[in-house]
């Protein structure tokens, strides 16, 4: 007969990693499925810049390099930011966004365990930040797609920056349903006509909407693997259904409903991957409820007032400064102890 | 106190590493944050502010005795915003198009923290001749953290060095802009607020490195501490 308590053997680090990556294989899938195979392209292109930053920034500072690079937490790094980017992006955006997370967000601060902000994150706000334009030059789904790209087009565009002959730009790319509906409504369009075009799907943009779904579902592995806890994917989906639902009870024409605000832009990436990250996020139950609802509302603020499309980045980023304050005020009470 | 030229040696390595105000003391932050988008703009106001400087502190040394110490902020202030009025107004005469580049910064030296802690710190307590030494140097020290700065943002945002040097030199200067990156498609950051902050801690770690080298290699790592940065105020 089994009595308490047990000794459980917590997974290590490597572990933990290659679940999540497992965890991401099938957005993956979704996302080529959907989109084409050019985000494989800069996957694999992120992936090779991390370790090679990592590598060095470990041999810089004198730490072991071989156990930090196997630990597999720099390849998660690279597949959130490569996730995040319009995956047409020239390849040197890719490359500065990782280096960026790798040398300044992750290494410069202390190195696995010590870094403050989310290095995926901070790469993808210095890129959005410093190269708007490229960042909006997103693939248009290819059920909707005016040409469609083989696997070595799309190589050549990424670093060559050429399109096969007679297929212009326009035809391969498009703005994404969050940065449409933005700037349609300020145009005075009704929400009808706007989610009625082709590029909106049945609740959230077409293809996007399949790629959240497949991340919704890695995200569940997730927890049934317990690598992560239903707090934050819980506090963030519930804040962001919230803060959308009552502005569209309030007012449909102007505002779009929770279904399209969980389904679109990286709201599913943000619950289960991004914001559920342990180092730069809070510690304690509590805590992690107050980080993601709070993530959840910042980033509704910012897709429908907010000067930029989606709002998770900044959002995650400003939470993240605030984590030593959530831990320090959500302390649980330790059993015997008076309040 | 000895009046030796060990006093002076002294005052110009402060000026200079030692005691930066930029890396070191971290002082005078509004400009070096603010105009450094660029080499030119960086360093003339970093040299401007150290004229600036030595005159205020050559102003406040000889009448320091006759300043009542309950209300030697205000005469301080006083004679440091007279001086930064005649700076003002010189360069608005003689050198209009980077007066108006920098704009509001040129005024602001009156309330530029480096200015008045140069002042009461030191001219206040020193003889005419180390304390205009010492407010140029300071003042140069921190005119040389500008223009680094202001270099790499340059570089990094935009790809060139030396730009605007015709604001500051006449048109026929145009020709010394070096364009480092042809083609360059900028990199905006940089240029943003943010890239003030980074450039300046890696500008501080820098000297914070070559500090605790020279230390090393000086084979006296026991003895001094070395002068890390710590944040005074703007």
């Amino acid at each position: 007969m089994d009595r308490s308590p047990y000794v459980t053997e917590s997974p290590s680090v490597s572990v933990i990693m290659l679940k999540v990556m497992l965890a991401l294989v099938p957005g993956i899938v979704a996302y080529v499925w959907m989109f084409g195979s050019g985000v494989l392209i800069s996957l694999a292109l992120a992936s090779v810049t991390a370790l090679v930053a990592e590598a060095a920034m470990l041999k810089v500072r004198s730490r072991p390099v071989m156990p930090f690079l196997l630990d597999g937490s720099a390849m998660v790094t690279a597949w959130l930011l490569a996730l995040a980017l319009p995956p047409l992006a020239p390849w040197w955006l890719i490359v500065v966004g990782t280096l960026f997370a790798i040398v300044v967000a992750k290494q410069l601060y202390g190195g696995l365990g010590y870094n403050p902000f989310n290095p995926a994150m901070v790469g993808y706000a210095v890129l959005l930040i410093s190269f708007p334009v490229l960042m909006t030059q997103w693939p248009a789904p290819l059920a909707i797609a005016g040409a469609k790209l083989s696997f070595m087009d799309q190589w050549n565009y990424i670093f060559n920056r050429v399109l096969p002959g007679g297929i212009g730009l326009d035809a391969i790319s498009s703005a994404t349903p969050l940065d449409t509906l933005k700037t349609q409504l300020r145009l005075q369009h009704s929400m009808e006509s706007i989610t009625s075009a082709p590029l909106f799907g049945q609740f959230g943009g077409k293809g996007g909407e399949v790629v959240a779904g497949a991340y919704l579902l890695g995200g569940l592995y997730m927890w049934q693997q317990r690598i992560i806890t239903w707090h934050i994917p819980v506090a963030f989906l519930g804040a962001l259904a919230l803060m959308s639902g009552v502005a569209h009870v309030v007012n449909p024409e102007h505002y779009a409903g929770p279904l399209f605000h969980l389904f679109s832009g990286a709201s599913m990436l943000c619950a289960f991957f991004i914001a559920t990250d342990p180092i730069s996020g809070p510690t304690t139950p509590r805590g992690k409820l107050i980080f993601a609802a709070a993530i959840g509302v910042l980033t509704w603020l910012v897709r429908v007032y907010g000067g930029y499309p989606d709002g998770v980045a900044f959002a995650v980023l400003l939470l993240n400064i605030c984590v030593p304050l959530i831990d320090a005020n959500t302390q649980p009470r330790v059993f015997g102890h008076p309040k | 106190m000895s009046q030796g030229t060990n006093q002076y040696q002294e005052i110009v390595q402060n000026g200079l590493w030692r005691q930066n105000p930029g890396v070191v003391q971290l002082l005078g932050l509004c400009p070096t944050l603010a105009v450094t988008t660029s080499v030119v703009n960086g360093f003339s106001l970093g040299l401007l502010t150290a004229l600036v400087m030595a005159a205020s502190n050559a102003s406040v040394s000889p009448v320091r005795r006759w300043v009542p110490s309950e209300i030697r902020i205000p005469v301080f202030i006083l004679i440091i915003a007279a001086l930064v009025t005649v700076g003002d107004l010189a360069m608005h005469a003689y050198l209009h198009a980077l007066h108006l580049v920098l704009g509001i910064f040129i005024p602001l030296i009156v309330t530029n923290c480096i200015v008045l802690a140069r002042v009461e710190a030191f001219a206040a307590k020193n003889n005419t001749a180390p304390s205009a030494l010492d407010g140029l140097m300071m003042g140069l020290g921190l005119a040389l953290v500008l223009a680094i700065l202001g270099g790499i943002r340059e570089v990094i945002g935009k790809g060139t060095l030396f730009s605007g040097i015709d604001l500051a030199l006449g048109p026929a200067a145009k020709q010394f802009v070096i364009t480092v990156v042809p083609h360059y498609q900028g990199f905006l950051l940089a240029v943003l607020p943010p890239g003030a902050f980074m450039g300046l801690a890696l500008l501080v770690a820098t000297r914070n490195w070559l500090e605790q080298r020279r230390q090393a290699k000086a084979g006296n790592a026991s003895s001094a501490p070395v002068d890390t940065a710590m944040a005074h105020g703007h």
